[in-house]
């Protein structure tokens, strides 16, 4: 199938260090895959064993039902967005844009037509004459993924290309890049350590650390539902306790934290009596003012102030929590209030501790 | 602003006044030397003449001038074939750890004076040489390798290869690499990533290892004169000559003159490509 990526069992090793672990990933036709993870996690790996800029020392990858792994970079019917965006500094933006169709023979017409096309596509139609030294950061991205597209890739390879952009030119771009991927229907594989930026353009995220995906899920699945430690902190849970759970009762697991707190989590069948396991709890999940469930009292330690909404330290006997709370509400709080704080069961996480498995 | 400019003029004092002193001011003297008349005991006597000018444009020694361009143009050419996969290794190839080490070695013949190194090639080549040696120790026959074309060129290569090196080295350094990833991406094979990547971004160290190997080839005299055996007369040879032989300083000068005039023509009619290399 026209479009599809599947990556089986591979794996990478820069002398000592594993940087790709046996990864497997498939992407259908069309779909936009987020590979997301701090540095150092193997994210831009995978990408480049992909591309071809590197030979996996196991596994494989396939483009469109055909095994590609032992073509080179230049046989492979992908093409790349770099971080940098490695634009030729010594071409125009049309000879940019014209490279690759150079590279195939493609007649002097031809070519100028489909770069005219490209160009339109990014927005920057009548800057073909322009030297890539002029543009902005934004033009030089979107000329490096004009000279990408314009190849008609079946898959296309994306490392951190926002990364240089100032935050709202960045924003503008996300939505652009992901209404263009729907209208073409190419295949995206998308590399960020940005976790709003893959919550924002992705249909999958592949959550990587360590050279090993951690989890593969839709943006809400993946919020909603972190499965381990590491994705609920890098997903921004707030709150992650140890503990162990007490007893089960009535669908809801009673847990004790090892700094003291008591409270119940939903039962999802991973509640054993007696097991350790690892909590985790949204800060905007907490809430200051309903009173119906898991009620704990405490006193407002430090407060962080973040615009619409401010995010309270507080002090629950040796636990120190993050609330999050809506600025209408947060104005009449200050540090030392006493609050009662609550949250249903349903929002305490269940996470598996990845880093401590062999 | 005002401040900028004087302190610009404070620290290109030092440069200017040397540049002055020992530079344009025996030029000047050269200048009066070639306007002058020789006398029977080699003196100049000051005059104001273009007699010896005329007589460099004489086609004997406009031969001898072309026939050092070309030499000079054929060393630029066999400095650039060899010493560019050289630097391209040296840049790219080369475990990191062992470039300075290697760079040193590039440079290392500078140690020694050029003439003692134009002494030791003839050890190695002539006909009772190492290389001989070796060869009829090898039972093959020996070969002449000194004392014609040949040698001459291969002592303005090994003398000029440093000065290609180096400034080939440092623009292949400053290549990113991602840039060849990029024309790898984009469908480029090696051959193709070379021609469209690699020598466009690295014109400017081209440019300048040609200018570095070609203008002092141009006036080049101790190779031709050690390892040609001085057979063929080239502008350098000719102009050493009217100092040290022939005692005709004034037209020594003038040819030393109709040479630099040769040089600033050759950088006017090749200043587009370079100026566009510079610019890089």
């Amino acid at each position: 199938m026209k479009g599809a990526l599947s990556i089986r069992g591979i794996s990478k090793r820069y002398g000592d260090a594993l940087a790709v672990r046996e990864v497997s990933l498939e992407a259908k036709p069309g779909e936009f895959v987020t590979l997301l993870g701090p540095s150092g996690c193997g994210k831009t790996t995978l990408l480049r064993l992909v591309a071809g800029f590197e030979r996996p020392d196991a596994g494989s990858v396939s483009l469109s039902g055909q095994d590609v792994t032992a073509l080179p970079a230049h046989k492979r019917p992908v093409n790349t967005v770099f971080q940098h965006y490695a634009l030729f500094p010594h071409r125009s933006v049309f000879g940019n844009v014209a490279f690759g169709l150079e590279v195939r023979g493609v007649p002097p017409p031809e070519t100028r037509a489909r770069v005219e096309a490209a160009l339109e596509l990014v927005r920057l139609s009548g800057l073909g004459a322009r030297g890539v030294g002029e543009l902005s950061g934004g033009q030089k991205q979107r000329v490096a993924l004009a000279r990408a597209l314009v190849l008609e890739p079946e898959v296309l390879l994306l490392d951190e290309p926002m990364a240089a952009l100032d935050p709202k030119l960045r924003h503008e771009m996300q939505v652009e890049l992901k209404n263009l991927q729907e209208r073409l229907g190419i295949t995206f594989l998308f590399v960020t350590h940005d976790q709003d930026e893959a919550l924002v353009m992705a249909d999958r995220i592949a959550v990587m650390s360590h050279g090993r995906i951690e989890q593969l899920d839709g943006p809400e699945q993946l919020y909603e539902k972190p499965r381990t430690r590491f994705v609920a902190d890098f997903l921004g849970v707030a709150n992650l306790l140890r503990g162990t759970v007490d007893r089960l009762a009535d669908g809801l697991a009673r847990v004790r934290t090892e700094s003291g707190l008591v409270f119940d989590a939903a039962q999802d069948g991973g509640y054993r009596v007696g097991a350790a396991v690892w909590l985790g709890l949204r800060s905007e999940r907490i809430s200051l003012t309903e009173r119906s469930s898991n009620v704990l009292e405490g006193t407002i330690d430090d407060e962080i102030f973040l615009g619409d909404w401010t995010d309270w330290r507080v002090r629950v006997g040796a636990t120190v929590l993050s609330v999050g709370e809506g600025n209408v509400l947060a104005r009449a709080r200050r540090r030392g209030d006493a609050v009662t704080l609550s949250f249903p069961p349903e929002a305490v996480l269940r996470l598996e501790d990845a880093e401590s498995a062999p | 602003m005002r401040e900028n400019r004087r302190e610009a003029v404070g620290l290109l004092l030092p440069g200017l006044v040397l540049l002055g002193v020992l530079f344009y001011l025996p030029q000047l003297l050269m200048l009066g030397v070639s306007l002058g008349r020789r006398t029977a005991y080699g003196g100049v006597e000051h005059a104001f003449s273009l007699d010896n000018y005329l007589r460099a444009l004489d086609p004997l020694y406009l031969t001898i001038l072309g026939r050092s361009v070309v030499l000079a143009a054929v060393t630029t050419l066999l400095c650039l074939a060899v010493g560019y996969p050289v630097a391209y290794w040296l840049a790219r190839r080369a475990p990191k750890r062992w470039r300075n080490a290697l760079l040193i070695l590039v440079i290392l013949p500078f140690w020694t004076s050029f003439l003692v190194r134009m002494y030791a090639w003839i050890v190695l080549l002539r006909s009772e040489g190492v290389v001989n040696l070796a060869l009829s120790g090898l039972g093959l026959p020996r070969a002449e390798l000194l004392y014609n074309d040949f040698a001459v060129l291969l002592g303005q290569l090994y003398g000029e290869l440093p000065f290609m090196i180096i400034p080939l080295y440092v623009s292949l350094e400053k290549l990113d690499p991602s840039l060849l990833e990029a024309a790898a991406d984009l469908g480029a094979d090696a051959r193709r990533s070379f021609t469209q990547v690699v020598v466009p971004q690295t014109l400017p160290g081209i440019a300048a290892g040609c200018v570095l190997v070609f203008v002092p080839s141009l006036g080049a005299y101790l190779a031709p004169d050690l390892l040609g055996g001085g057979k063929t007369a080239y502008i350098g040879n000719l102009i050493q000559g009217q100092f040290a032989v022939a005692r005709d300083m004034p037209f020594g000068a003038a040819l030393s003159f109709v040479l630099s005039l040769a040089v600033l023509g050759l950088f006017v009619v090749f200043r587009r490509p370079l100026a566009k290399a510079r610019a890089l």
